[in-house]
């Protein structure tokens, strides 16, 4: 289990490694780019970092290129766009309603949302119980 | 033929049943037992409708289902004409594409599922605002939960940690644990998948929406154990009033204030009405009849 975690987090990281270097227009990273930006607050293994690089390829999340005889990786899309991703999913805005997720409180009209803002102020202006 | 026409029968009752408890609102008091009605009319009605078709097929072994299809494999259909063929063909459709289209469901959930717990992992965030939550960085409001076998996850925005306070956050992440809990997609994915076999039929939407409410309510009485009813029910309407949604709703005007699910909720949190012990025994005992009733006329020989 603690493995798996560990994994999860380094993914994470060599993605953040990667997206700062696309916010900062630079080419993107070959495994020893990420080696080297990593160095600072954690040494892992060169291989390490390729293997994991290599599992973000996989798992669709980086594109990747020759470049002589390193590949090169770049994010396929920003950690923004994800962000956006999970959120229309949550906010049940894909026009795709599926049981993947539980909604806390379904969207509701514009012709409704008058109501509820005047039982909010009922309820929050009635002395507590 | 007796044992057709009952379950015929069966099979339309539950039509009607389903009809009568979608606009029920005597369900929102005991919402768990009025789930597993729900369930058990969704496999009354399965089991009664193929049934019906089953045993018109099996009419010229005049011994059932039961032992009527042992009968009907020994003799390779031999008796059947083209009206008990059919109906056996359309037994076996049915049958077919109920299993299928709820395989394809579950297949989906999971696909989605995968995809999101991966996006989760690269982007959300911990917070101590939110123990036990991932936070994911966008001004929305959101609350939900990705539900699981090993580790459910409960996801919060920031823009959910902006609009509520301390405690009402908290009655929000004990609603969604609750749903994490128990299991409340799997209540839900046969509904979901139906909807996906019947999509013109509105009866069929009418049901999904009542079971999602019904467990909206269900996850709001777990969290209400746990926390102050008032904290929940301000935050649902805080939740409500700041996700207007994309265009107006098909419905013109409002008739009624329970005619908003969320209000719905919020009225049944602040003031709860006991469910008569009548009514809490009378739903219970349907329960397990409306599954032993159409089970019990498959293995008759009528």
């Amino acid at each position: 289990m603690d493995a798996v975690k560990g994994l999860g987090e380094l993914e994470r990281t060599v993605m953040e490694v990667c997206w700062a270097r696309e916010e900062a227009s630079l080419a993107p990273a070959t495994a020893r780019d990420v080696s080297r930006a990593l160095a600072g607050e954690r040494d892992l293994a060169h291989t390490t970092v390729m293997t994991v690089l290599d599992r973000l390829a996989k798992k669709g999340f980086l594109d990747r290129e020759r470049d002589g005889r390193a590949w090169r990786y770049r994010p396929v899309a920003s950690r923004e766009g994800y962000v956006t991703e999970l959120m229309l999913g949550a906010l049940d805005e894909t026009g795709d309603r599926d049981a993947a997720l539980a909604h806390f409180v379904r969207s509701v009209s514009q012709d409704e949302i008058d109501v509820i803002r005047q039982a909010l102020a009922e309820v929050t202006l009635e002395p507590p119980a | 033929m007796t044992g057709s026409a009952l379950l015929a029968l069966v099979a339309l009752a539950t039509v009607f049943g389903a009809h009568g408890l979608s606009r029920a609102r005597w369900t929102w008091r005991t919402p768990r037992i009025a789930i597993g009605l729900w369930q058990a009319l969704g496999l009354g009605w399965g089991v009664a409708t193929i049934g019906t078709l089953l045993g018109v097929a099996l009419l010229p072994y005049q011994r059932g289902i039961a032992s009527g299809l042992p009968s009907m494999v020994s003799d390779n259909a031999a008796r059947l004409d083209a009206v008990h063929m059919a109906a056996l063909l359309a037994a076996v459709a049915l049958t077919f594409v109920l299993l299928t289209m709820l395989a394809t469901a579950v297949f989906r959930v999971v696909r989605a599922r995968r995809r999101h717990r991966a996006l989760l992992a690269l982007v959300a965030r911990g917070d101590s605002a939110a123990p036990d939550a991932l936070v994911l960085d966008h001004p929305g409001a959101a609350a939900y939960c990705v539900p699981g076998v090993r580790s459910s996850k409960v996801v919060v925005s920031a823009g959910t940690l902006a609009l509520l306070d301390d405690k009402e956050l908290a009655a929000v992440l004990a609603h969604e644990r609750a749903h994490a809990r128990e299991r409340h997609d799997l209540v839900l994915l046969p509904f979901y998948s139906l909807r996906q076999v019947f999509p013109q039929i509105r009866l069929v939407g009418r049901c999904l929406d009542a079971v999602e409410l019904l467990i909206e309510m269900a996850a709001d009485d777990r969290a209400r154990r746990h926390r102050p009813a008032k904290e929940l029910a301000t935050a649902l309407l805080r939740f409500a009033a700041a996700r207007p949604g994309p265009a107006p709703s098909g419905t013109l005007g409002v008739a009624a204030a329970d005619d908003i699910p969320v209000l719905a909720r919020v009225n049944r949190l602040l003031r709860p009405e006991p469910q008569p012990r009548r009514i809490r025994f009378a739903a219970t005992l349907a329960i397990p009849v409306l599954v032993a009733v159409p089970a019990l006329l498959w293995a008759l020989p009528l």
